[in-house]
């Protein structure tokens, strides 16, 4: 801030860059996902307590109805976007190395895709009795 | 990353304790924080007894006792001690507050009156933190009136509903005990613009006189310049005014997906 290694001013550095014009659209889908997660819990909960104990058979005849099968696909897009922004404004806050905060950015968001890509295709698989 | 712990020239070592004032029949402790530009030592804190029954009740009332009658080379900012200008923020007992508004009865809890200047900031000297950065901040929010309608003969007018809505935000006399209050301020004060900015920033983009209100949103949407915000509400609980950062900045947040939706 008052460091002498810049003699920019210092509106120039508040100023900086520029506003990026962008943070709107994950405030909102952070909003809505929580929203969407609120009103999911409730079946999701049951479906988990529904399937406990069952073997694989007991499991895939469960998911195997439509309705229950959208409900855990719905949750887990809603549950790993929500993660994903969730992870990213933690690693906006706390990492202010610019490569480290690049590359940190980048593997939330290529863990985030393989969880939920994992979780659909397991839902998926059991979902149609494969 | 963050600096979670001090850095080694800022760690505080040791420090004075000052006699209790001679034929003092009551005295208050203070520990007072205290650093020097010029000596290259770290910073310490000292130890004072101010005589209650010399001076007023309030903390400042203490910080002037001492450096009248104690030790002349404490340094702190004071103008109005009445609340109006700001200049006396610090951190007292913990809370980032004014000394002149503060009473020196309700903090502490009888025991010493621990008075630090505002955290997260550079120093100047004693209890004096560098603003620039928080000036420069207010700054970048144009707090003024924008038209483009050529001026009227006589005032811009406004309705008194309209007027109502500048309440809780006029208000703010800028002395950032709001902003240096909070974490996310404290991680990204170059580029989060903190409660105090935001709070003006809201006081401008609710200005029915104003004209460049969608100007003015599209200069905070931001990661980092707005949506670093994340309601921890330590603004609100500073603010020696009674004011509500997080309340405006949310309102700010729901005006940009207002336009979005």
């Amino acid at each position: 801030m008052s460091g002498p290694s810049s003699m920019r001013t210092p509106l120039a550095r508040v100023r900086n860059l520029g506003a990026s014009h962008s943070g709107t659209s994950d405030f909102w889908r952070q909003r809505l996902t929580a929203v969407a997660m609120t009103l999911l819990i409730v079946p999701v909960v049951v479906v988990v307590i529904m399937l406990i104990g069952r073997n694989h058979a007991g499991a895939a005849q469960i998911l195997g109805s439509i309705p229950i099968a959208i409900i855990l696909l719905l949750f887990i897009i809603a549950s790993t976007w929500h993660m994903k922004i969730g992870m990213q404004v933690v690693i906006e806050d706390y990492i202010h190395n610019e490569k480290l905060k690049i590359a940190s950015v980048m593997a939330n968001n290529f863990f985030c895709v393989a969880v939920a890509l994992a979780s659909i295709y397991a839902i998926l698989k059991l979902s149609s009795g494969v | 990353m963050v600096e979670f712990a001090l850095p080694k020239n800022s760690k505080i070592s040791g420090g004075k304790t000052w006699p209790k004032p001679a034929g003092a029949t009551e005295t208050r402790e203070f520990r007072v924080y205290r650093w020097n530009p010029d000596d290259g030592k770290n910073p310490s804190v000292d130890t004072y007894y101010v005589d209650t029954h010399d001076c007023g009740p309030m903390v400042l009332d203490g910080l002037i006792w001492i450096k009248n009658h104690v030790d002349p080379t404490l340094t702190f900012r004071r103008s109005c001690r009445e609340g109006v200008c700001g200049s006396c923020a610090m951190n007292i007992d913990g809370q980032n507050t004014l000394a002149c508004t503060k009473s020196m009865h309700d903090v502490g809890a009888g025991g010493a009156v621990k008075v630090n200047p505002l955290p997260h900031q550079p120093v100047v000297k004693d209890l004096v933190p560098d603003l620039t950065n928080f000036y420069a901040q207010y700054a970048s929010i144009e707090p003024w009136l924008k038209t483009t309608t050529p001026t009227p003969q006589k005032e811009w007018r406004q309705s008194h509903e309209d007027r109502e809505k500048l309440d809780g935000l006029y208000e703010c006399i800028l002395c950032a005990c709001c902003s240096t209050s909070c974490p996310s301020y404290w991680w990204n004060s170059e580029r989060f613009l903190g409660p105090a900015a935001l709070l003006q920033a809201t006081r401008w983009v609710t200005d029915s006189r104003d004209e460049a209100t969608g100007e003015r949103l599209d200069n905070l949407e931001d990661p980092f310049r707005l949506y670093r915000c994340h309601t921890i509400m330590n603004c609100a609980k500073a603010c020696p005014k009674g004011l509500n950062p997080s309340e405006a900045i949310a309102e700010l947040k729901f005006k940009m997906v207002e336009r979005q939706i």
